[in-house]
Formats: structure tokens, C-alpha cells, sequence
């Protein structure tokens, strides 16, 4: 199959014991040891605090990675397209929406209902950083986060625009939980870009049908890869923050992979 | 943009199951709204509800995967050959080089809804039966279509409100020109759910009548359901209709009002005409996104005055099927290649009385004329913007 090349300009990530992807990256080196501590609270610096209110944790943990990311290519905001990829989105509003909807009365709360659309977190960065370029939200269940890195680069690609990609998906409360058991959050952002001579880091990226799934050799870290399909990234974001490239496989939908070499630039 | 051809396409809603249905309500002026009759729903509201969609359940291998959202796409899936239709592109390219990209905006959230419903008493837990991967989930209808068209290629879900299956389109077009795959199945599958029905109703967007899009007196939509695919691939047949461009923006304005002023639908139609190679008098008729809201007739209509003047024939059909949301985009793009294969444009069903403050020449009845092109719009909430440009390619394939 075609292979493609895209430039990394900036990281952000969140997720528990791994707040920032600032503090990330010398865990996932193996450096410091890693400790699941939970993920603070996170209150967006970017949105404005009427609409702050209106969030809620899905939203604002895909802006914590996404602000990090876009503090390092700071004023740049407005000029991104973006992809947000999520396997179950807002799954707190769908438990609120539906035990509201198994009572008589059945009153949804018109909040509820519009932060129940799966691009609540797209449009929410959009009127956060007035940008009025292309935004796609998708899912492809446990394969979302590669779904989304091939949207990211073939829009990056094909129109010639830096692109924002979110990967976000946060613990499922009961009583969906038991049928879907996703217990911590996890969101990254990377800026993808056409523009690969100047990016601090290349993906030569290639779908197969033939791959070996990278999994993370610290246990506590590849039980969050495979509880959080958002952390499906784990293994690209390890190689990301090593001094060298490196190589790896992620999971797409059934029976694909993608094949991810990364290169860093001469420094 | 390298054009696409649209090799086959098909749409079952309210007006009935397969393109012919449709091409023979067009004429009839047949709508498909009905007073609200679905599940035990007692709002005041009129739907666009395919008949039927109870009855035909999955069986054998798609046991696990049945519900409301994937039987409707089932039953898509059987119309005008499409079934077939791409069974021989995958002869021809290969399972692993057709690509699967649909939207929907609520999936399968009434089987959730039921599931909710029907919690274990002393537990509070759901049903045993309830799966939430083959139902709710986003990709729950990507995964049942893959599987059941036996494609490997790659595959996702759209999701952004009301313009998600527009953007399949675009997405489509990039996964082709990359070379990632050389076919594609895009369209798209919504349903209807208490979920959207209380919602809009809470939002005070539903009428209580059938939906009116640009009458002075409109006052909200009329929730409908759709399943539509189309197969594309690059353009080999300079008479078959062909998609020429598309174009997507954000409002960043407003989670559930559009901008007054309609500035990202501007920009979406403006791209999407770019994209295409045409002008704004290339464009033989505009399908309105029409909802019927009081808000979005006013800014579309501004948005539409501002690219295409007052004078190009236009109409929202949600007055016919209603509003399919997420799979509004396809149910319009399949209008309008009807209206490109057959030079015929629907009017604005249910209008009587036109706004005079929207600027645009709706058609209060349907005419007969000959068309190159036409543009359809998508709008949602979250500000989500998609404008398609449909028609045949002047001097054949690009």
C-alpha cells in the first residue's frame, strides 16, 4: 500500500500520572518511574468562562492536550483545520440523556443535549480560538485513534493546512461502564503539518494488513493502552519523546494496522 | 480537485425504499411526514418515519449488531443494487482497496434508551442482551456495513451533528487521492430516538406541525431517519453524475445557533464552488439545509444571497422527508443527482407564505429544467459546515 510522509510540529497528552506531555516524556523514556496519580481537574484556559461552565470532563480533557500542543506554536489556533477522535465521546450525557428519558416526565436538559453531539468538543475549540477551518470528529471504536491520525494527515495532505489531532476518551461511568469498562482518561494532540522539512519530527506512515501491535513494556502503562482506546497512541507518543526514531504498529479497525516510522530532525 | 464519479447510489427515508420511490413522491407530491407515531413518543411533532424498520430484524451472523440504526442500514443496503453494485467493484479492486465512510450523528442511542429502561431492578445494571460496541458506539454502523459489503479497506464514522454524512465525501476524496484506496462506500445511517426527539424539543426547535422551511410562519424541524450509500470512484464516465467538490467550515460562533450572519456556510459553499472549478452561475440549483428554524433559514439564506445572488433556483426538501440529521447529507446529495439525471427541481414542500426577509428564490413549485451542477448544504450543531458540489463534469471526465 501507499506510504505517506507528515511533519509533528508540537505534542500535548494528558492522562493519570502523565499530566502534561512536558512531564510525560522522561516517564515514557523510562527515566522516572511512573505513577497512575489521578489527573487533576482541568480548566481550559482558552474558552471563555460562559462557555467553561457549559463543559464538561470530555471536553475539557480534549482541551488539555490540544492547549498544551498549541502553546507551542502559539498564535497559530485560528489557522488549523482540525480531527477529533473519539471510540465513545460524551458517554456521562448519554447515561444523563437516557435515565432522563426512563422517567414519566422525560425532561432532557437542552445543555445536555447539545454537548451530547460528538463533535461538542470540536465545536467548543472552534468558538474557543475563532477558527472557521475544516473540522472532523469521527470513531471507529477501538481503532478511533488511527482512524483519526489518517484523517489528520490525508487533510493535512490533501489541503495543505496544518491540522490538530485530539485522540480523547474518558472513564465510562456506571451503569455503561459494565459494558464498556474504560476506567481512566487519556487524550493527545498532535500538529501534524505538510510542511515535513521544517517539523521538528517525520511519520512515514503505511496501512497494512500484516502488523505486530507495539504494546508497552511497562505494565501499568500498556493496561491503560489497552483499557483506553485513546491510548492506542502510547506506543507512537514512547517513541516520540525518545532521542532517536524508532517504529511502531497501532491497531485501525479489524484487520488493519498502521505502520509508523518516525524520524526526528537534525538538531 | 480530481472529480469523482458516483458509479451507484441509493436512499431509503420517509418517502420510501429506493431511489425510485423517491423519484415518484417528487413527482406525486407525496410527503413523508406523519403525525409523531414513534415509540411511546407523545410530543406534539411530526416525523419522517420509514415504515416498517420494526418488523426486520437481524438475523444469523448480525444478530449481535441489531437495532434500530443498523436495520435501517440494512435495509439501505438491499435497494437499487447497491449491494451488488459494490460486490463487483470488489472484484474488481479488491476488498482492501474500497474504503467504508459513513456518518451518523445518535447511532444506535435508542437501543441504550431501552436498555435504560429496562435496568435489572435490584442491580440497577442494563440488560444482559444490550451491547453497547454494536449499537451505540459511533462506529457501530461502519463496522455492520464493512462486514456485511465484506470490505477491509479503511473504514470510520463521522460524526458531527447534522452535516456528518456531507463530510464522508470529503473524507472519501482525500482517502482517494492519497492513494490509501481506490473506492469508496460513503453515505450514511440516523435513525429515530427519543434521544433527538425530547432533545430538539427541549431546544424548542420542533414544530408541532409538518416542517416549513422558509415560510414566514415556520416555527422548527420535523425529525426524520435515513439510510443512504453511494460507491465512488475516480471519474471513467463522462455522463455519470460526479461529485466536483465539496467545501467545510466551523461557525465558531455558537453550539446550537447558527451565525447570523452565515459567514462558515459562505465559506463552505464558496470552497466547495473552488474546489470545483465553477462559479457561482455554474450552479443550477442550491438544496437548502432548510431546516425550518426560524434561525437557519434567515443566516443560509443570507449565506446563499451572498455567493449566489437572488437568483438561482432554490429549496429545502426537509418539507418531503424531514430531517434526516445525520444522514441529511446523503438523503440531499441523492436529490440532487436526481435533479442533475433528470433536469427536474423540487420545490419547498409545505412553504406557503415566503419569508421576505430571506433573499433567495425558493421555489414555491417544482420545475422542470435542465441542470449542470447542483449544491447541497449541511449544517450542525457545534457549527459544522459541508457544502457539495454534484453534476456532470462539462467536456466529460477531468
Amino acid at each position: 500500500m501507499s506510504e505517506m510522509m507528515i511533519g509533528v510540529k508540537a505534542i500535548g497528552m494528558a492522562a493519570p500520572g502523565l499530566p502534561s506531555w512536558a512531564e510525560a516524556q522522561a516517564v515514557l523514556r523510562g527515566e522516572s518511574p511512573y505513577h497512575a496519580e489521578e489527573l487533576p481537574r482541568y480548566a481550559p484556559s482558552l474558552l471563555p468562562s460562559n462557555e467553561r461552565r457549559r463543559t464538561t470532563p470530555v471536553g475539557r480533557l480534549a482541551f488539555q492536550s490540544a492547549e498544551e500542543a498549541i502553546g507551542v506554536v502559539n498564535g497559530e489556533a485560528s489557522h488549523l483545520a482540525s480531527v477529533f477522535a473519539s471510540s465513545g465521546g460524551d458517554t456521562d450525557i448519554v447515561c444523563k440523556i437516557c435515565t432522563a428519558l426512563a422517567t414519566e416526565e422525560r425532561l432532557v436538559s437542552p445543555t445536555n443535549f447539545h454537548n451530547s453531539v460528538h463533535n461538542a468538543a470540536a465545536g467548543y475549540w472552534s468558538i474557543a480560538t475563532g477558527s472557521h477551518g475544516a473540522s472532523t470528529s469521527l470513531s471507529a471504536y477501538d481503532g478511533s485513534y488511527v482512524a483519526g491520525l489518517l484523517e489528520a494527515a490525508v487533510l493535512a495532505l490533501g489541503e495543505d493546512v496544518d491540522v490538530l489531532l485530539v485522540g480523547y476518551d474518558v472513564q465510562v461511568s456506571e451503569p455503561l461502564h459494565d459494558k464498556r469498562p474504560i476506567d481512566d482518561p487519556f487524550t493527545s494532540a498532535l500538529i501534524l503539518t505538510a510542511d515535513i522539512e521544517n517539523a521538528p519530527w517525520r511519520l512515514r506512515l503505511s496501512l497494512s494488513h500484516e502488523g505486530d501491535e507495539t504494546v508497552m513494556e511497562n505494565a501499568a502503562l500498556e493496561a491503560l493502552r489497552q483499557n483506553n482506546p485513546s491510548a492506542r497512541a502510547l506506543p507512537l507518543l514512547q517513541v516520540l519523546a525518545a532521542p532517536q526514531g524508532g517504529a511502531v504498529s497501532l491497531p485501525g479497525v479489524d484487520g488493519l494496522y498502521l505502520n509508523i516510522q518516525i524520524e526526528r530532525a537534525q538538531d | 480537485m480530481q472529480s469523482l464519479q458516483i458509479s451507484h447510489y441509493t436512499l431509503t427515508s420517509a418517502l420510501g425504499r429506493g431511489v425510485a420511490a423517491h423519484w415518484e413522491a417528487l413527482q406525486n407530491e407525496r410527503s413523508g411526514l406523519r403525525a409523531c407515531d414513534f415509540d411511546t413518543c407523545d410530543l406534539p411533532a411530526w416525523i419522517g418515519r420509514v415504515d416498517g424498520v420494526e418488523d426486520e430484524k437481524l438475523n444469523g451472523a448480525w444478530s449481535a449488531h441489531d437495532g434500530r440504526n443498523n436495520r435501517l442500514a440494512h435495509i439501505g443496503l438491499q435497494q437499487d443494487g447497491f449491494a451488488e453494485a459494490v460486490l463487483a467493484a470488489r472484484e474488481r479492486y479488491g476488498a482492501e482497496r474500497i474504503g467504508v465512510f459513513l456518518g451518523t450523528s445518535t447511532s444506535g442511542i435508542y437501543q441504550t434508551e431501552l436498555a435504560f429502561r429496562h435496568r435489572v431492578p435490584e442491580t440497577g445494571e442494563l440488560p444482559a442482551d444490550f451491547t453497547y460496541r454494536h449499537s451505540q458506539n459511533c462506529y457501530s454502523v461502519g463496522d455492520f456495513v464493512r462486514g456485511y459489503l465484506g470490505l477491509q479497506g479503511p473504514a470510520l464514522v463521522v460524526s458531527t451533528a447534522c452535516s456528518s454524512s456531507a463530510k464522508v465525501f470529503a473524507t472519501a476524496s482525500r482517502y482517494i487521492a492519497s492513494g490509501l484506496c481506490d473506492a469508496a462506500v460513503v453515505g450514511g445511517v440516523d435513525s429515530l430516538c427519543l434521544t433527538t426527539l425530547y432533545g430538539f424539543s427541549s431546544l424548542q426547535l420542533v414544530s408541532p406541525q409538518p416542517c416549513r422551511p422558509a415560510d414566514v410562519d415556520r416555527n422548527g424541524i420535523s425529525i426524520g431517519e435515513a439510510a443512504g450509500f453511494a460507491l465512488l470512484e475516480k471519474a471513467q464516465d463522462a455522463e455519470a453524475i460526479q461529485l466536483l467538490g465539496y467545501g467545510e467550515s466551523s461557525d465558531a460562533y455558537h453550539m446550537s445557533s447558527p451565525d447570523p450572519e452565515g459567514k462558515g456556510a459562505a465559506l463552505a459553499m464558496q470552497q466547495a464552488l473552488d474546489k470545483a472549478g465553477l462559479n457561482p452561475q455554474d450552479i443550477g440549483y442550491v438544496n437548502l439545509h432548510g431546516t425550518a428554524t426560524p434561525a437557519n433559514d434567515l443566516s443560509e439564506g443570507r449565506a446563499v444571497a451572498h455567493i449566489f445572488g437572488d437568483d438561482v433556483p432554490c429549496s429545502s426538501t426537509k418539507g418531503w422527508t424531514g430531517h434526516a440529521l445525520g444522514a441529511a447529507g446523503i438523503t440531499e446529495t441523492v436529490i440532487c443527482a436526481l435533479a442533475v439525471e433528470h433536469g427536474f427541481l423540487p420545490r419547498s414542500l409545505n412553504t406557503t407564505r415566503l419569508d421576505p426577509d430571506i433573499p433567495n428564490r425558493i421555489l414555491m413549485e417544482s420545475l422542470n429544467s435542465p441542470i449542470e451542477a447542483a449544491l447541497t448544504n449541511s449544517f450542525g450543531f457545534g457549527g459544522s459546515n459541508c457544502s457539495l458540489v454534484i453534476g456532470r463534469r462539462r467536456g466529460g471526465a477531468a
